[in-house]
């Protein structure tokens, strides 16, 4: 009870430092805002399936709503707790009575908050200023929740046990970003995933984001667009086990490798 | 609290078995120069830093294994502390108040360390003084019965480093244990019942700061003019000096000064052996496997 009464307040603190970080808030909460906005401006002439009623907006949508997941969650999170550490506020906060979990729950609202609040922005603007046909059915919400959950969670924890590679906070930019970038090109954010080469395909497979994308694309697409997957189709069941798979790795890895100081101060 | 304290860095004895013993309402003081092993000695009593040898009790528990209601009753003000810039002084205190059973009032507290004026301001625009004022706020803020101080005056300016020592000896008088770090001999001075010094992984000495090293104990130096040139006797009876010296000159003593050893002549006269040795500790910035 107490855990999660600080871990409340804690959440509560993370969404205030982070709204107030400017750099955070464009780079994780309004850049794939940002992109949506322009992708479907300088396409807007494009024909990519008007018979099935795909515009750009909708064309980019999906790729938009993965690498947000793994922008709110993964980036945000590697960078302030790789920050964090570097900084002395984890061992500050180890020197208090505070139960080790509501820390970690402050990061999951902190996460949850903004990566609902993007989603919502995203598809706001995809429905009202941009005309994008959005799915109607029970079905293709239910198949967005557990994507869009797992995505996240992926995100969390990997971020989490990713702070550890940064040394320091100034190198986390680079280490956490450059990735994440690479990551987002490859794994069909940016371009049409059915354009790359069959080996960059390969290792997009291996990272979650591809996974991410894949199952939204699933959700906002044509039905009959599955038939352009790698698969040919949306592989929903191998989607949520790769998805799980990183989730329990990530678990694993946090619960191992977790430290409250710097390397080498102990 | 310690006795044989050890800890080894690689090769090298960061601490080559400290003893060391504080009591209950005391304030300590603990003395070196850097890298002498005052900041590897203090986080292996707060629980951060494994120890390679020695018995180590802190309230009644070992710090590595002593859980969340150990910490309940602690107070840690680290050495270094930063990343609050985007919070303002009453979110982090509060923030902070929450994780204890007993905090004591947020206002109460920032009042007590000079800053209730900058209490809706954001840590990131005070000044560097201010910013360890909130670093002291969050140390106290649980009411504490044992605080940690590592070097908590370090870049105050001469009036904050009052106000500090006033806020220090208040917490004190209401019975709140104190173990301190510092650089600055006249704040060990003012504030601590008794002073360890360490170099080099050894405890040199403990005792009050008017008894170190047989301050008391030492010789005056008796210094006056006379026939133009300043004169200076060292001596253990001074008062005898000065009353001969009054009768031969005939009255007032031109000039006269009788002084002993400050402490930082105790304390520079402790270490100098040492200071060449001394670099055993690693400094936060060094990493070591």
């Amino acid at each position: 009870m107490r855990a999660l009464s600080i871990g409340w307040d804690r959440t509560v603190l993370e969404l205030k430092m982070y709204f107030r970080e400017r750099e955070a808030v464009f780079f994780s909460f309004a850049f794939p805002i940002v992109m949506l906005s322009m992708f479907s401006v300088i396409f807007a002439g494009q024909d990519f399936d008007k018979a099935s009623g795909v515009n750009a907006a909708r064309f980019f949508l999906p790729g938009m709503v993965a690498a947000g997941v793994m922008l709110t969650s993964f980036q945000s999170v590697a960078l302030s707790v790789s920050a964090e550490r570097d900084d002395g506020t984890l061992k500050r906060l180890r020197a208090t009575p505070m139960p080790p979990v509501a820390y970690f729950l402050g990061k999951v609202g902190l996460v949850a908050v903004t990566s609902i609040a993007q989603f919502g922005l995203l598809l706001a603007l995809s429905g009202v200023a941009f005309d994008v046909r959005l799915p109607t059915d029970l079905g293709h919400w239910t198949t967005f929740v557990w994507v869009f959950l797992l995505g996240v969670g992926c995100g969390t924890v990997l971020g989490i046990a990713y702070s550890s590679v940064a040394t320091s906070a100034r190198s986390a930019g680079a280490v956490v970003i450059a990735p994440m970038l690479i990551l987002q090109f490859i794994s069909g954010v940016y371009f049409a995933f059915t354009d790359l080469p069959e080996w960059l395909k390969q290792v997009a497979s291996l990272f979650p984001l591809k996974w991410v994308a894949q199952g939204m694309r699933s959700v906002f697409f044509p039905e009959h667009w599955q038939s352009q997957e790698m698969a040919g189709t949306w592989e929903p069941g191998r989607t949520a086990l790769v998805l799980a798979a990183w989730l329990l790795a990530g678990l694993v890895l946090c619960a191992r490798t977790f430290r409250w100081t710097r390397r080498g101060t102990s | 609290m310690a006795t044989g304290l050890r800890k080894r860095y690689g090769d090298r004895a960061a601490l080559d078995g400290i003893d060391l013993r504080i009591e209950r309402g005391e304030v300590f003081a603990l003395l070196g120069p850097n890298g002498a092993g005052k900041t590897t000695a203090v986080e292996i009593l707060e629980g951060f830093r494994h120890r390679d040898g020695g018995e180590v009790t802190v309230l009644g528990e070992d710090p590595e294994r002593a859980g969340l209601a150990w910490r309940d009753r602690l107070g840690v003000v680290l050495q270094t502390s930063s990343g609050l810039d985007l919070l303002t002084v009453r979110e982090a205190v509060r923030s902070t108040a929450r994780a204890y059973s007993r905090p004591r009032q947020v206002d109460e507290v920032i009042a007590a360390v000079g800053l209730a004026d900058r209490a809706q301001d954001r840590i990131g625009r005070l000044s560097g003084g201010q910013r360890r004022r909130v670093d002291v706020a969050l140390g106290i803020v649980g009411s504490p019965e044992l605080l940690f101080l590592d070097e908590p005056t370090t870049g105050f300016d001469p009036e904050a480093r009052r106000q500090f020592w006033e806020l220090i000896t208040s917490l004190a008088e209401s019975g709140t244990t104190i173990l301190l770090t510092t650089h600055y001999l006249d704040e060990a001075e003012h504030l601590a019942d008794r002073v360890g010094v360490i170099a080099a992984g050894r405890m040199l000495a403990v005792d009050t700061p008017s008894n170190l090293g047989g301050r008391a104990s030492s010789e005056a130096a008796v210094s006056w003019d006379e026939a133009g040139t300043r004169h200076t006797e060292r001596t253990s009876t001074p008062t005898e000096a000065v009353a001969r010296l009054a009768s031969r000159l005939g009255g007032e003593i031109p000039r006269l000064t009788v002084t002993r050893p400050t402490l930082e002549d105790t304390y520079l006269t402790l270490i100098a052996p040492h200071v060449n040795t001394s670099a055993a500790e690693p400094h936060e910035e060094d990493v070591h496997a």
